[in-house]
């Protein structure tokens, strides 16, 4: 059989259509399209797709087993590793991750291990694994406390439950997922996966409490007084930045996750219906190129912007979004100003009027490896925009560290912890966008595995040597 | 799920809801607040805890009927449920170091006011507090504040009941008269308490305001309840609600405040469409 240099393409709802509706873009493989994409394996010995994964997915050997249509078994071997593949496979970068590395990708596309890995856990999606059974047999031990029901959460509380612990999560908002249910939109995950997903954790006996923030509801000293033997804190990093340009706090101006979350959380595109409303007008800019800057760009255009502008102060490569979503965003009509940084924003009766900026180019390299923008003097310009949307990054809510008391953090806010994920003060294991900040949703999982190790580890010899 | 154990109708178009919160009970300090959302489809909205008891873990909101959400609030009766309320938030307020406090509210401000004048009182500050509304009717919780305030002053607009005028005219007289008051904390609609920190930095008065910003999380997360306070962005939220009056920027605050008025009145058509059903 001749070698398919390309990726199977995955069918998508077309452009025009969907940007009037919400539901999903990419409708995901078919079973003969997924063993075709499959077939491009080539079951490498040293395998470094599984080393490019954050949590060692094993790649080939489920690629093999849905080779041979063993759709359940690969589903196991994913699981394995990973316990929300339904949504790794829709929102992990893969292109710098499993399938950067990919053997393939090196003269031709990599094998599409992401579209692969959707195929098989949205074909096992109904068949919920309770895993129930496995469970009951096993005696009941100590009270761990979960704080965030977002993937690092979610995921530590799997792991423990799976052992056998009992385990609480405490979730600030009335809905679970974080970032997964009030950040990233129904057309790029739709919300009946992540409740799936939720479903199977509670399913292991996870008992999940909503509407509880600690630091304020409840502090860490008094969840430990309420017999927790051990904590893990998974709460995000989701403290909006602004520019602090003239004219932010203009009527109009949303940061991304005020937008995003009235839209998503609140279900505001089915306003009013539903009843919290969002405004969008018709010309809106987006600040920002990652994949928050892209979500609140195409939500605008389906929310019924005529006009929705991307301004971003790097060029084209520096553009941190996945690649997929740019794709999608250009293709919905995004229009990108790239090498451009707003100054100011200008009000006509309380209401943003326009925006103005400046251009940019790139200097030498700055510490992060990437060339420097610099403002070019005397080119600024204006546009006309009736919403700006700031998506410049996300850093950690103090609200639980300021409120708790020998918890170390760095300067930035996020919790200092060891190679174990434990911080400076015992029985607490912290892991997510708190430590790392910003980051991804594999990474987040991968740190709650990790501390849910450690957390029985540390319960089984109830020893404590950190070394912070 | 959070059952309406209580419910009283204060004044026309304002009520009491006594529920059962242990957790919010317990950690209330005056000042803080929560966020409700009654319904799956509800929006979440902010509300003062007006009063609470550690001991059988019930807390009390007051409200005044102004859009869809408190009216569906004030639609629910004893026995019914809140799917959701989630506190306490924001930073309560210092009580230490005031010995002559003077606190005034507007309107259904007054309900907002009410924890604060119960904290100043039970920590042994002298308190004078002034409530006013438009008419008699709208008067509340007079015999509350009597009992936890040294001097109670009322005010109507239309001179129905108590001082004919404004409750900044009972606070002129008192600034004139009284050297020795060291904070007004004033609780309202946004022009009162503008118009209350307009008269006491006048008088180098120290005043303390309540936000009532438009949020959405409660939590810093948004920063949808952002106000400008001393030329710095703050989010009321978190570091507020409550803010030093002379350092406010209030128009901002208007002007924010109206972002929603035409998504307001739509909800406004749609809630008298099915009262009316
Ligand atoms: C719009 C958007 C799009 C994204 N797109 C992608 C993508 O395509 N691919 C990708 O890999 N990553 C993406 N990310 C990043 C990814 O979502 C995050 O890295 C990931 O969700 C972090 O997981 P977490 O569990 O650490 O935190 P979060 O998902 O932020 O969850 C934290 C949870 O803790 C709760 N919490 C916070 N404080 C408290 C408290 N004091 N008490 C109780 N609960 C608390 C929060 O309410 C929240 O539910 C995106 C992020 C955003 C915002
Ligand atoms: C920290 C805080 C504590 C509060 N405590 C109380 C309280 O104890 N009792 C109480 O009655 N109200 C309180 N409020 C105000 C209350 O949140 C609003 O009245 C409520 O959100 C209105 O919702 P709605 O759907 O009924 O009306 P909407 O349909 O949203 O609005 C109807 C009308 O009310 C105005 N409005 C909307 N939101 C606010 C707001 N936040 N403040 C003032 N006016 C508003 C609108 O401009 C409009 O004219 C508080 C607000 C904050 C921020
Ligand atoms: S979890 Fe993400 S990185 Fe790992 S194999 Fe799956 S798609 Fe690739
Ligand atoms: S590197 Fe690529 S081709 Fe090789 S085993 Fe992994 S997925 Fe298959
Ligand atoms: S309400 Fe969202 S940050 Fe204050």
């Amino acid at each position: 059989m001749a070698l398919q240099k390309k990726k199977t393409e995955m069918r998508n709802q077309d452009p025009t259509e969907r940007i009037n509706n919400f539901k999903e873009v990419p409708y995901g493989y078919n079973k003969e399209e997924a063993i075709n994409e499959a077939e491009r394996c080539l079951q490498c010995p040293k395998s470094p797709c599984v080393n490019g994964c954050p949590v060692n997915v094993p790649i080939p050997d489920f690629i093999k087993a849905l080779k041979k249509g063993k759709i359940e078994e690969a589903n196991d071997i994913i699981k394995s590793k990973n316990n929300l593949p339904a949504i790794c496979g829709r929102v992990c970068p893969q292109e710098s991750q499993c399938e950067k590395v990919c053997v393939m990708g090196a003269k031709n596309e990599p094998v599409a291990i992401g579209r692969l890995e959707r195929f098989v856990a949205d074909s096992m999606l109904d068949k919920v694994n309770t895993s129930a059974d496995a469970v009951a047999d096993k005696v009941s031990k100590e009270k761990v406390a979960v704080i965030g029901a977002g993937p690092a959460g979610l995921t530590a509380a799997a792991d423990l439950a799976k052992e056998g612990y009992q385990v609480t999560i405490f979730e600030a908002l009335h809905d679970t997922g974080g970032v997964l249910r009030y950040g990233i939109p129904e057309f790029r995950l739709p919300k009946k996966i992540l409740d799936k997903e939720v479903e199977s954790v509670r399913a292991l006996g996870v008992d999940i409490r909503v509407n509880v923030i600690v630091g304020k509801s409840v502090t860490i000293d008094e969840l430990f007084a309420e017999d927790y033997q051990a904590i893990f804190i998974g709460t995000g990093a989701g403290l909006p930045r602004f520019m602090n340009i003239p004219g932010e706090n203009l009527n109009g101006v949303y940061s991304a996750n005020e937008f995003l979350t009235r839209v998503n959380l609140m279900k505001a595109y089915k306003y009013p219906d539903y009843r919290t409303p969002v405004k969008i007008g018709n010309r809106v800019a987006v600040i920002g190129a990652g994949n928050v800057a892209m979500d609140s760009a195409r939500t605008a255009r389906r929310l019924g912007a005529d006009e929705v502008v991307i301004v971003y102060r790097r060029s084209e490569e520096e553009m941190p979004a996945r690649d997929e979503e740019i794709e999608h965003a250009r293709e919905e009509g995004v229009i990108f100003k790239l090498l451009n940084n707003p100054v100011k924003i200008d009000g006509q009766e309380g209401r943003v009027f326009s925006m103005e900026c400046i251009k940019m180019e790139l200097g030498d390299e700055d510490d992060s490896g990437r060339r420097r923008p610099v403002p070019i003097e005397g080119s600024n310009w204006t546009m006309e925009v009736d919403t700006v949307i700031v998506a410049i990054g996300q850093t950690p809510n103090p609200l639980l560290t300021s409120n708790t008391e020998n918890l170390k953090t760095e300067s930035w806010g996020g919790i200092m912890v060891d190679d174990r994920l434990a911080t400076s003060r015992e029985g607490v294991f912290a892991g997510g966008d708190i430590v790392t900040g910003a980051a991804t949703v594999i990474q987040a999982m991968g740190a709650g595995k990790k501390a849910a190790r450690s957390i029985i580890d540390y319960l089984t010899s109830k020893e404590w040597s950190g070394k912070n | 799920m959070f059952k309406i154990l209580e419910k009283e109708v204060l004044a026309k178009g304002i009520k009491r809801i006594n529920v059962k919160a242990p957790m919010i009970a317990n950690k209330t300090k005056a000042g803080n607040f929560i966020i409700l959302r009654i319904d799956e489809k509800g929006e979440r909205i902010p509300l003062t805890v007006a009063d609470y008891d550690r001991e059988t873990g019930i807390i009390s909101i007051i409200f005044q009927e102004v859009g869809y959400t408190t009216k569906q609030l004030g639609s629910l009766e004893v026995g019914e449920h809140i799917k959701d309320i989630v506190g306490p938030l924001g930073k309560h307020i210092e009580l230490e170091g005031y010995k002559k406090v003077v606190c005034l509210g507007g309107g259904s401000g007054t309900a907002l006011l009410y924890p604060k004048v119960k904290a100043f009182y039970n920590k042994g500050s002298e308190v004078i507090a002034i409530t006013g509304a438009r008419t008699k009717d709208l008067i509340i919780l007079e015999d509350e504040l009597a009992e936890i305030s040294n001097k109670l002053y009322i005010a109507t607009d239309d001179g129905s009941y108590g001082h004919h005028g404004f409750v900044t005219d009972i606070l002129k007289d008192l600034l004139e008269e009284d050297q020795e008051i060291d904070l007004v904390v004033a609780i309202g609609p946004v022009p009162m308490m503008k118009a209350v920190a307009d008269m006491t930095a006048a008088y180098g008065v120290e005043t303390i305001v309540s936000l009532n910003s438009l949020m959405v999380d409660g939590t810093g997360m948004c920063g949808g309840c952002r106000v400008t306070v001393g030329g710095e962005t703050k989010f009321t939220c978190v570091d507020g609600p409550a803010f030093d009056g002379h350092q406010v920027d209030f128009n901002e605050l208007i002007n924010r405040l109206s972002f929603y008025k035409d998504e307001e009145e739509v909800h406004q058509c749609r809630l008298d469409e099915e009262v009316n059903k």
